[in-house]
């Protein structure tokens, strides 16, 4: 409630303690460092690629644990990562526009909630459902299913640590994700543009996989709005859309759960969508993709985007084109 | 410069004596409105080429780049289309003057944009084009729109019109063919947002249909006289 009046209070009065501030107020924070540091005035120096591989001004997490699962491929710069992508509760299509439309976005105060076949159901406030665990950066390959990828320094939790906490029930087969609905903060969420509420699903044994993350953070800061603020799902073997953001409900289940592309055009995005090279989507080639900055198809796609060793024990026995 | 300062200067002096000659150096409504519409439609290009050299085309330009010379193709394409009904609620023939320009310069950002097809999606990759365009129906039928643009533009000049004759006019009725094509082209890629391809074929739907109720008119059987 309070954090709801933020624009009001000036960055000085705001409590360490706060997470989530106006980005920019940080901005004029670090444009008062950046000035000092005679690097410009009125911030200019903020907006060069150094600057942005440093992260966006947002608060820091603390306590971030490195992680050998990460990739030793270089991250994508953080303004790209933040100023190119999907999220069609702020804007349709890929772009810029969910960071232009998500500026007043705010992800406080947010609960999610943990329900269906676990043991231990329940409702968290988001910083309590995440603080028990070791914060760890895992930098990974993201491959959106429009055959463009980043590499990403994302922050988080094992989404396992969560899902063993539930203590979900033999009968639960899958986990079912969903998005905050409120047209209010998702504006597009007043047109029919998808059906609304955005979900997602996972099989519970990808779910508990070591490389899926719950994350809440980015180049060790908390995530923008328009990457997903403020806990979304990472599951870096599958295309881009798996990635359910501002999650606030895991609901366990015995069913395959219906993921919203899926329903949206069921001959083009499966359940699975795993990044699978040799299986092109209906209207374009998955073969190659385009690392972002870049005006070429400049990678090859890689089998589960390269990730096959830890996950494709996973899928034996599966047809992946059909299943795809 | 010669034609402000001999139109200003007195006929007596110049030896400008009739009043048709005049009248033609001075700069007709048609001529800026053509100089206007001709800048207006290089605009697009233009914040392209500056966007490309400001690093302002986003973290994914070739897809942007694409996406942008596509939406003006049917910009201009379209534009061209309305100058028959403008003609005809305004009675303004000259207007007709400004029709091959906007079709050629739909036919220059469809260049633009097969190119950006070629070497931003493809790289040059002669198999996956191939591919491409026997494989997904929306590539075939933009493909085909590229391929008609091409031919209204090569026939374009007045050397064709003449050799042609007859078969000219047929032959450029296939642009009611693009435009159509084009939209379908434009639907059937849009992965979730119809909202911009829906406003294409509404504005289609117009076009042609105010083309179909005048030929209707023309046609229809003039009521006979009652016989008493």
């Amino acid at each position: 409630m309070l954090i709801k009046k933020a624009s009001d209070i000036r960055s000085s009065e705001i409590t360490p303690k706060s997470v989530y501030l106006r980005r920019r107020e940080f901005i004029q924070a670090s444009a008062a460092v950046v000035g000092a540091a005679g690097l410009g005035a009125a911030g200019l120096g903020w907006f060069t690629d150094d600057a942005f591989a440093q992260g966006g001004g947002l608060p820091k997490l603390p306590n971030v644990k490195k992680s050998p699962l990460s990739t030793t491929e270089a991250p994508s710069a953080y303004e790209y990562i933040t100023s190119y992508n999907n999220f069609y509760e702020f804007a349709a299509g890929a772009g810029d526009g969910p960071k232009k439309s998500s500026g007043k976005f705010k992800p406080t105060p947010w609960s999610i909630a943990v329900e269906g076949l676990v043991n231990k159901p329940g409702t968290y406030n988001v910083e309590d459902f995440i603080k028990p665990f070791q914060l760890e950066e895992r930098i990974y390959r993201f491959r959106c299913v429009e055959a463009w990828s980043f590499v990403i320094p994302w922050v988080g939790v094992p989404l396992a640590d969560l899902i063993k906490r539930a203590e979900p029930t033999s009968q639960a087969k899958f986990v079912e994700f969903t998005t905050l609905q409120d047209a209010g903060r998702f504006p597009m969420q007043r047109t029919d543009l998808l059906e609304w509420p955005y979900k997602e699903g996972l099989r519970l044994d990808e779910a508990m996989h070591p490389l899926t993350l719950m994350a809440v953070g980015l180049y060790g800061e908390v995530l923008p709005a328009q990457n997903g603020a403020p806990i979304r799902l990472v599951v870096p073997w599958k295309y881009g859309f798996k990635n359910i953001k501002s999650i606030v409900k895991m609901r366990f289940v015995d069913k395959q759960p219906v993921n919203t592309w899926q329903a949206m055009a069921r001959n083009e995005y499966g359940f699975y969508a795993n990044v699978n090279p040799m299986v092109d989507h209906p209207r374009w080639s998955q073969a190659r993709e385009k690392r972002l900055p870049s005006f070429i198809a400049n990678h090859r796609t890689e089998m589960f985007n390269g990730y096959a060793d830890q996950v494709q024990s996973l899928y034996a026995g599966m047809d992946l084109r059909r299943n795809f | 410069m010669p034609i402000r300062s001999r139109a200003s200067t007195p006929a007596w002096i110049s030896g400008a004596t009739s009043e048709p000659r005049v009248e033609a150096r001075r700069l007709k409504p048609i001529t800026v409105l053509r100089v206007a519409i001709f800048l207006a439609a290089l605009t697009p290009a233009a914040l392209l080429v500056w966007g490309f050299y400001t690093n302002d085309l986003t973290a994914n330009p070739g897809d942007y780049i694409t996406d942008q010379t596509g939406t003006w193709i049917l910009g201009t394409l379209f534009a061209s289309l309305t100058i028959t009904p403008l003609r005809r609620l305004t009675g303004w023939n000259e207007l007709v003057k400004l029709r091959r320009m906007l079709g050629l310069f739909a036919f220059f950002y469809a260049t633009l944009h097969l190119l950006t097809w070629i070497v931003f999606i493809h790289y040059f990759d002669v198999g996956f084009m191939v591919e491409d365009v026997f494989k997904r129906p929306f590539i075939t039928v933009g493909m085909t729109v590229f391929v008609i643009l091409s031919l209204l533009a090569i026939t374009s000049n007045r050397f064709s019109i003449r050799k042609l004759g007859r078969r000219w006019q047929s032959l450029h009725r296939l642009v009611y063919v693009a435009a159509i094509g084009g939209v379908i082209h434009f639907w059937w890629l849009v992965k979730a947002d119809i909202t911009e391809p829906r406003r294409w074929a509404m504005g289609l739907a117009v076009l042609l249909g105010l083309r179909m109720w005048w030929a209707y008119r023309r046609k229809a059987p003039r009521p006979r006289p009652a016989i008493s």
